[in-house]
């Protein structure tokens, strides 16, 4: 990246900071609501695309581990600990849990390990449903408190906001640095090509294990807020179709692109809202926008961009040699 | 001289067929083994076997004097042991400059200084190097998916390399690759070699890269070794003409 695009990259990002900050301003409950279920579900699907953007590791058990988060801070919140207690709980608890979902991964790929992840979804969600005595069954737990920070309180909507708005930048800042450490780069390969890995010294066990934990953790870490965020936690948002529609977010975003989650988020949280004009077709309407996206971009939002600047890239290459007047070396062009 | 691998009485099934059958041989530091036979007579699979991507159904495989039998590729390549493959293993989405960082990176440090330590893992220097002496100085951001597949091949041989490694494995390096850039190729090996005290063994169909490569050759029929000597050697022997070479 040249000095001017990092420049350009730098002012967008503040551009669109900003715009985060300042137009919730005039935005009423719901629309606040929105926007804050926005950044707890850019936080989870995060955690997909790092162990299926990322790491390759299909998974459809993300929506379950929002739902340990979520049951996690609920039932510690309720019980009078600090939230900041309840988010150390649930990314620990979810970072464990999803470790062992791991295991499998060792053994199967691709749609086998996305009927193993099925599967534990639907026992998380049984469990949330059945175990009455810790999760309170269908009638689920009411009375979630939002935090006081600082001596500030977070229950109004918008300091809850700006909360979830501040974790998601954690989030973002701390997966920036992962995805560019060697870590990374070693989930790009075990991606990839997992046989090669290996025989580079890329321990590809403990590296799908990862993938899934902190995936996991980042699920959970999303539930800590979706607690506080809905007040109430009850087993119904955490069914397989939570863990569709955040597969859907990385998959419409953009699966193995930084930014494809938070495009993503925005597309399943916030569209169908902005589509709301269409009355009662507004879920058809929605529905077909997403269809014609992933067939013109099976990539995703940030593919078509993605391309794009490759493209772009490979124009200027090709002209400045032609306009040095030298080509590749013959021997080195096949 | 110090002997870095031994292979004895190595032998794979799978079901009733023996794809290696009995195969020992060894390999010293510094010397350059290659290995010829015809499509299907166990080459790749002894490679396999002794990578620990397979399990042998019996034998034994020393480096460096330490039993190594079906250790993990990961381990087996901590311990100096690099490879290339006989398809292209590069990979595609990442630079030229990441693969290599890549091939080095799991060799520093710990899990967590590769965590909360340069993104680079401090190899970046190393790779500009071995992007240089394999001359792909001008492709250094491109997307390894991207190259030409000779530039592929230079490629996944540098890989090999980044880690200093004390034993590399080579499987049909010159298959699909030009005369220019296999002469490029074989003069890096040599120069590698040479200044690393590096050893290698090569499998090979294009006899007149391998002959002129190796110090010592094995040749491998059915599963077996049918001859093993230096390349004049084996060029003259009759049993290696009648069932590889022709006349």
């Amino acid at each position: 990246m040249t000095r001017g695009q990092r420049l350009l990259a730098g002012a967008l990002a503040a551009a669109v900071l900003a715009g985060l900050i300042v137009a919730p301003l005039s935005l009423g409950r719901y629309g606040l609501y929105v926007l804050s279920l926005w950044a707890v579900m850019s936080i989870a699907a995060i955690g997909l695309n790092l162990t299926l953007g990322y790491a390759g590791q299909v998974s459809l058990a993300q929506g379950a581990f929002v739902g340990i988060g979520a049951y996690a801070a609920a039932i510690l919140t309720t019980h009078g600990y600090p939230l900041a207690l309840a988010v150390v709980a649930a990314l620990t608890l979810s970072f464990v849990v999803g470790w062992l979902l791991g295991y499998p991964a060792l053994r199967v790929q691709h749609h086998y390990l996305a009927f193993v992840t099925l599967a534990f979804s639907t026992l998380a969600f049984l469990v949330f449903r059945n175990e009455e005595w810790l999760t309170g069954g269908i009638y689920g737990i009411s009375g979630v408190p939002r935090p006081s920070l600082f001596g500030l309180s977070t229950a109004k909507p918008l300091p809850f906001y700006y909360l979830c708005l501040f974790a998601l930048g954690v989030v973002t800042i701390a997966f920036w640095g992962l995805v560019r450490s060697p870590w990374g780069r070693a989930f790009m390969a075990l991606r990839e090509n997992p046989l090669r890995a290996a025989s580079l010294g890329v321990d590809t066990r403990r590296y799908t294990l990862m993938a899934f934990a902190i995936g996991s953790a980042l699920g959970g870490l999303a539930g800590s807020f979706y607690a506080p965020l809905a007040q109430f936690v009850d087993p119904t948002p955490f069914t397989l179709a939570m863990s569709l529609n955040l597969l859907m977010m990385v998959v419409v975003g953009g699966s193995g692109f930084f930014f494809g989650p938070y495009f993503g988020a925005m597309v399943a949280v916030l569209l169908p809202e902005w589509l709301r004009f269409a009355e009662g077709y507004y879920l058809i309407l929605y529905a077909i926008l997403v269809m014609l996206l992933l067939v013109y971009s099976p990539s995703g939002a940030l593919g078509i961009l993605d391309r794009y600047l490759r493209r772009r890239d490979a124009r200027i290459a090709s002209a400045l040699r032609a306009a040095a007047g030298v080509g590749l070396p013959d021997e080195l062009v096949q | 001289m110090t002997r870095v691998l031994e292979v004895s009485g190595l032998r794979k099934r799978f079901g009733g067929i023996a794809a290696v059958d009995g195969v020992s041989f060894h390999v010293d530091e510094g010397e350059i083994l290659g290995i010829i036979g015809p499509n299907g007579c166990g080459k790749s699979t002894t490679f396999n076997c002794i990578l620990g991507q397979l399990a042998p159904t019996e034998g034994e495989v020393r480096l460096d004097g330490r039993v190594v039998t079906n250790m993990r590729p990961a381990e087996l390549n901590r311990l100096g042991v690099s490879r290339t493959f006989q398809l292209l293993q590069v990979f595609p989405q990442l630079s030229v400059r990441e693969n290599l960082i890549l091939a080095g990176q799991e060799h520093k440090g710990t899990m967590l200084s590769r965590l909360i330590g340069p993104a680079d893992a401090g190899l970046g220097a190393a790779a500009e190097r071995m992007i240089g002496f394999f001359q792909l100085g001008h492709l250094t951001e491109t997307p390894a998916g991207e190259l030409s597949y000779g530039q592929q091949k230079l490629l996944d041989a540098a890989m090999a390399f980044m880690a200093g490694p004390r034993l590399v494995l080579l499987d049909e390096p010159a298959g699909g690759v030009n005369p220019t850039m296999l002469s490029t190729l074989k003069e890096r090996l040599r120069a590698i070699n040479r200044q690393q005290g590096a050893t290698f063994i090569v499998i090979e169909h294009n006899m007149e890269f391998v002959m002129s490569l190796c110090s010592r050759m094995l040749v491998m029929a059915e599963g077996k070794v049918l001859a093993e000597g230096v390349p004049d050697a084996i060029r003259a022997n009759p049993v290696v003409i009648e069932a590889y070479l022709g006349h």
